[in-house]
């Protein structure tokens, strides 16, 4: 079994300038890696090439030791995308989208019905399975995209935002489901803005600004690398992302 | 103190704040949301506008060179096209006025607002009268033009009766709406007027041509009109009925008596509807929250090919979009007449048939244009789709059997029909709507850009390659099996500037994406 879920090499991608520039990170197999960076540095990009919804320039990416750029539908099999805008169908319920995504990924019928069952259950959605998404919530709609992620057991889950304006219910639900899925052995990529679920649920945490890693490691060595034994995560993100943005103003200058 | 009508907050302020917002999307509509383009927009309508003035002096002249009587097969002509306006008109305000009722876009912003509601729902209802004249405008503005230049300046008069028109529709509109929402409720009424739209839209037009097809054989409205069989069943010119048509054609008293009545009926309308609009547009707002339980007993999980699942979802989504229903089932109407056609001259001869197989394949078409645009652009989760493990061709594949399994399940029975009466002619007319639909298919597929399923409507904007490629090719390849049918080898003239067409359309399509 291969080392790693992910490694992404020399990544790159430019749109009207370098949105990604020459990035390399790997996520262990079992790890919740987490992605940091203030707007615009590129992390969605970066996510959004490794699930195959953008072309890079350059650079490579393997999955459990598959080439995602020769190998895309070997790829896809293993990953499952959460973007932060759940996309469902208005239209359809939880359980008939749930059919349709298990369908999608091939997933056997008495396996993906016992899977989404248990999902539903446990995102408390079982009471609205058989509603249309259409009034739902952004909370309830997140969880039904999540459920979607999960009814195919993705060995490498990969989030974008997929805390975003959910309340402290259904943000907690969702970590606790994302935390067991590492207890199995899944391996999970996250961005987010609030750096205090990275500081709990992340294993390590890459930092990343102006389309590069500036820094990676547990909680631990970016201490260490900050210079302060207490610092917090905040501070240190603060401290590498001003010191990168000025670092790239003066040679801009 | 008065306030002031242009005042922050008065009519004039609202209006003004309309038109902006209606110039400006109009505007990003035509530019297709390129900047720098009004400069071209702006030529293009006036080519156009000489272009359609063209098209209506041609179609004109053989009129123009006897002179116009108005005499009763005239004004039965006139009052034909005015009842045909009006259907139109009826369907287009309805849909606004519903749109105007369940959309939020700005209203919870401006209701929220100390702003006197009334007032910007007199603007809005107002606007909708306008736009729904605009349209009108547009398609007989040219002859009215035509008329007034070359046979009696007074045929100016149709303009403003064609704005009385869109005043009743609108006001009649905004009633029917209203009536149902107090009815039906706030959730049925969204789906009762949208049919009750597009049955008004195609209702007359409908209702003539079977008329003339029992009475004549043909499909032509205007001889029907101008039939013995109608002037013996209309009153004399004298009677109030033509009244709309004489004042259409430049009598004083009548266009006088005709626009008054329009007036006072829609600000009795404004009066009596406007002040509760808003409370209607909150009560609408609350049914988007409100749960939709499906009470299918279907077996779920059963195990499917990737295919099946793609096409099973496209047909769910559709059947459950009542909204986008009633968009489709416009142009079903539309088959119709060619259906009852076929019926009629079932067993007596094939000119009827030969008749009906273009209107088949021109309204299949643009059936399919629709559908295919809902199937491959209008995916409302896109990076779900992407991102799952399917090669991307086996995904479209899925999708266009999804749009071609819909039109042969409504095409079927009356090519089967055509089959009974002949062979041949079946043959003819199945080729011509299989080209039909997967040519319209093609376009979408090479035009596509991705959006949501609700912005159906302005799927034409994105490219209006794509739109004027679709209507072109559903009216040629309609032309060409017409020409087929009727046994002529000049359909081999037309065949290969059908494939032209095609061709350009193909070399105009933007460069794929991943």
């Amino acid at each position: 079994m291969p080392h790693h879920a992910l490694e992404v090499a020399n990544l790159s991608k430019r749109f009207d300038r370098p949105a990604v520039n020459n990035l390399t990170f790997s996520v262990r197999s079992g790890e919740f890696y987490a992605l940091l960076g203030p707007n615009g540095a590129g992390k969605t990009t970066s996510l959004r090439m490794v699930a195959g919804l953008l072309q890079a320039d350059g650079g490579s990416i393997h999955v459990f030791g598959e080439n995602a750029m020769t190998n895309p539908v070997a790829v896809k099999q293993m990953m499952a995308w959460v973007p932060d805008e759940p996309m469902i169908y208005d239209r359809l319920t939880p359980l008939e989208y749930l059919e349709f995504v298990a369908g999608l990924w091939g997933v056997e019928s008495a396996t993906a019905m016992k899977n989404a069952h248990e999902l539903l259950e446990w995102l408390g959605l079982a009471p609205h399975s058989r509603e249309r998404c259409e009034g739902f919530s952004k909370g309830m709609r997140q969880k039904v995209a999540l459920a979607g992620a999960l009814v195919h057991d993705p060995r490498l889950i990969i989030l974008d935002e997929p805390l975003t304006g959910l309340d402290a219910g259904s943000a907690r639900l969702v970590k606790d489901v994302l935390l067991s899925r590492v207890e199995k052995g899944c391996s999970v990529i996250m961005t987010t803005h609030i750096l205090e679920v990275a500081e709990r649920m992340a294993e390590r945490i890459g930092v990343i600004s102006r389309g590069r890693l500036i820094a990676e490691g547990t909680l631990e060595t970016l201490r260490q690398g900050a210079g302060g034994t207490d610092s917090t995560l905040e501070e240190i993100f603060l401290g590498l992302v001003q010191g990168d943005t000025e670092t790239g103003e003066s040679a801009a200058a | 103190m008065r306030q002031s009508t242009f005042a922050t907050g008065g009519l004039g302020w609202f209006a003004r704040h309309e038109f902006e917002l209606s110039w400006r999307d109009f505007m990003r509509m035509m530019s297709a949301g390129k900047a720098g383009r009004e400069k071209v927009v702006l030529a293009f309508m006036a080519v156009s506008v000489i272009a359609v003035h063209a098209i209506a002096y041609v179609a004109l002249l053989p009129v123009l060179e006897n002179g116009i009587l108005i005499n009763k097969p005239a004004l039965a002509v006139i009052s034909g096209s005015l009842v045909l306006t009006f259907s139109l008109m009826m369907s287009q305000a309805m849909e606004h006025v519903t749109r105007a009722f369940y959309s939020r876009s700005d209203l919870d912003l401006i209701l929220s607002s100390p702003v006197s509601a009334k007032k910007l729902f007199t603007v809005r209802i107002s606007a909708i009268a306008v736009t729904t004249a605009m349209l009108s405008l547009l398609l007989f503005g040219s002859a009215i033009n035509i008329l007034a230049a070359f046979d009696n300046i007074w045929w100016l008069a149709a303009y403003p009766v064609l704005f009385a028109l869109s005043a009743f529709a609108t006001a009649l509109s905004v009633t029917i709406t209203i009536v149902l929402f107090k009815t039906v409720g706030a959730r049925k009424t969204r789906l009762i007027s949208q049919i009750v739209a597009a049955i008004v839209g195609a209702g007359f037009v409908i209702g003539i041509q079977l008329a003339a097809i029992t009475t004549m054989g043909s499909i032509s409205r205007l001889d029907f009109l101008a039939s013995e069989t109608a002037m013996a069943n209309t009153p004399d010119p004298a009677h109030w009925v033509w009244i709309p048509a004489r004042a259409a054609s430049g009598e004083i008293m009548p266009l006088l008596a005709f626009v008054a009545l329009a007036f006072v009926i829609f600000r009795l309308a404004l009066a009596c509807f406007a002040e509760r609009f808003g409370e209607h547009v909150i009560a609408a707002a609350g049914i988007s929250q409100s749960a939709t339980t499906q009470r299918n007993r279907r077996t779920f999980f059963a195990a499917r090919s990737v295919r099946a699942t793609l096409r099973r979802k496209e047909w769910t989504l559709l059947l459950r979009d009542h909204w986008l229903l009633s968009q489709t089932l416009m142009q079903i109407l539309y088959l119709i007449p060619p259906a009852y056609m076929l019926w009629q001259g079932f067993g007596q001869t094939n000119s009827l048939a030969i008749v009906a197989i273009p209107v088949l394949v021109m309204a299949t078409g643009q059936l399919s244009g629709g559908l295919a645009w809902l199937a491959i652009s209008g995916e409302d989760a896109p990076e779900l789709v992407q991102t799952a493990p399917i090669l991307k061709g086996a995904v479209i594949r899925a999708k266009v059997e999804a749009v071609l399994g819909a039109i042969f399940l409504l095409a079927a029975p009356i090519l089967l029909l055509t089959a009974i009466a002949s062979p041949y002619l079946a043959l003819v007319a199945t080729l011509g709507v299989g080209a039909a639909t997967v040519s319209a298919t093609m376009i979408q597929l090479w035009f596509r850009s991705q959006a949501k399923r609700s912005n159906f409507r302005r799927r034409q904007t994105s490219s209006k390659v794509a739109t004027i490629a679709e209507a072109f090719s559903s009216i040629l390849w309609a032309g060409t099996a017409g020409l087929a049918a009727a046994g002529t080898w000049m359909f081999l003239f037309l065949l290969p500037v059908t494939l032209a067409v095609l061709w350009i359309a193909r070399s105009f399509r933007p460069r794929a994406e991943i």
